[in-house]
């Protein structure tokens, strides 16, 4: 039988036994590297949108260069993929897939989610967008330009969704606190309860 | 249109068979075993043992119904396997070896 | 370089059908008309880079499609915006 039929947890067994003897990966570092990982989450992201949304030369650098914005949030961007950032506004939604695999902009927003890298999202995303945020309870008005961002090469991308009325001299924390995860993907926008 | 095209089978973008499919939009939290396949890959990119591209292009190669059938990080693994094999990181007998006894 | 506003069209060909490939440009693209957005920077190809082949440094553009073009069954004003290597660019 093909050893790559063998199943997964056995097949991680053995390359993690051979990885930490051949000294290529040891158990203290897949430790390490799981809780620097772990670290990224939706709430580096939500960051630096509520700060985007009342610092205007924040959000001129953000939208102009998303890497050096996140590092300014004290994000570790070094060799990871640049990071484009992408504006909502009165005449234009966007959202983002990879229709290829599952390029996410993890430095900012953590682990892609389930929803993201399935089948179903990368195939409609591209084709029949707007009923399927409509199964996200997003509805985008017909006058309403919608580009969908296909991450297929070299760039992270994420989005930066419009402020919701109704929170005039809020602070930084409240704001970023109203930003979830998808809000940054595009297949939702935040709300004020 | 697109349909005709021999488009690879990751290649998902419009494809027909998907679009009456609703999202799952569960959250599906990662566990140790996704965790831990996720940092290996990691290291690896880290010290140039196996690229991105490396990982994409192997997992690419997984037959379509394994592909299907195998979650996200289950796809990785077989991956990383394949390309570590292909290079000589490993060698099947070693890795047989080591599964016994894992 | 391919400057803002260039019409260009994706490369009608299917390198899957030649052997083992690792493309980065999708399939739905392919033979269709779309306008550079912006210059992204470049990399290298990872066309290559997935086989340990001799890399080239590629220039990476930002092109824009309108989705009508793109599937026979679209309503409303929608546009997919995808990062293409200029190796897979012609002159519309």
């Amino acid at each position: 039988m093909n050893i790559l039929e063998a199943p997964s947890e056995k097949l991680l067994a053995g390359i993690r036994k051979l990885l930490a003897e051949k000294n290529i990966a040891t158990e203290a570092e897949i430790a390490e590297r799981i809780r620097i990982t772990d670290e990224a989450s939706p709430a580096r992201g939500a960051a630096m949108v509520a700060r985007a949304w009342t610092d205007p030369d924040y959000k001129a650098l953000m939208l102009r260069d998303g890497t050096l914005a996140a590092e300014a949030m004290g994000v570790p961007m070094r060799g990871l993929p640049p990071l484009g950032v992408l504006e909502n506004t009165a005449e234009l939604h966007n959202l983002v897939v990879c229709t290829l695999c599952s390029c996410y902009p993890r430095a900012v927003l953590g682990y892609p989610p389930f929803w993201f890298k399935s089948a179903a999202y990368r195939a409609r995303a591209v084709r029949d967008p707007r009923a399927m945020l409509v199964e996200f309870g997003t509805t985008i008005p017909d006058d309403m330009k919608l580009e969908v961002v296909d991450s297929t090469a070299d760039y992270r991308w994420m989005v930066l969704p419009r402020r919701p009325a109704g929170t005039e001299g809020w602070s930084a924390e409240q704001l970023a606190a109203l930003v979830h995860e998808g809000d940054m993907i595009g297949i939702t926008v935040p709300r004020v309860k | 249109m697109s349909e005709a095209t021999p488009r690879a089978m990751h290649d998902l973008g419009g494809v027909s068979k998907f679009m009456c499919e609703a999202v799952d939009a569960e959250p599906h939290a990662l566990n140790d075993f996704d965790r831990t396949v996720d940092a290996i890959r990691g290291i690896l990119g880290g010290k140039k043992v196996m690229g991105v591209d490396e990982l994409r292009r192997n997992i690419e190669a997984i037959p379509e119904a394994d592909y299907l059938r195998l979650s996200y990080y289950q796809r990785w693994i077989r991956a990383i396997t394949a390309h570590l094999l292909r290079q000589g990181v490993i060698t099947e007998a070693e890795l047989i070896a080591a599964m016994e006894d894992a | 370089m391919l400057a803002s506003g260039t019409p260009v069209r994706v490369k009608l060909d299917w390198p899957e059908t030649r052997g083992p490939c690792h493309i980065r440009t999708p399939h739905y693209l392919r033979g269709h008309q779309g306008v550079v957005v912006r210059h992204l920077g470049d990399f290298p190809n990872p066309e290559a880079l997935a086989f340990r082949r001799p890399e080239q440094i590629l220039p990476l553009y930002h092109v824009r499609f309108p989705m009508a073009g793109l599937w026979p069954d679209q309503h409303g004003n929608n546009t997919v915006l995808v990062e293409l290597y200029e190796s897979w660019l012609e002159a519309a």
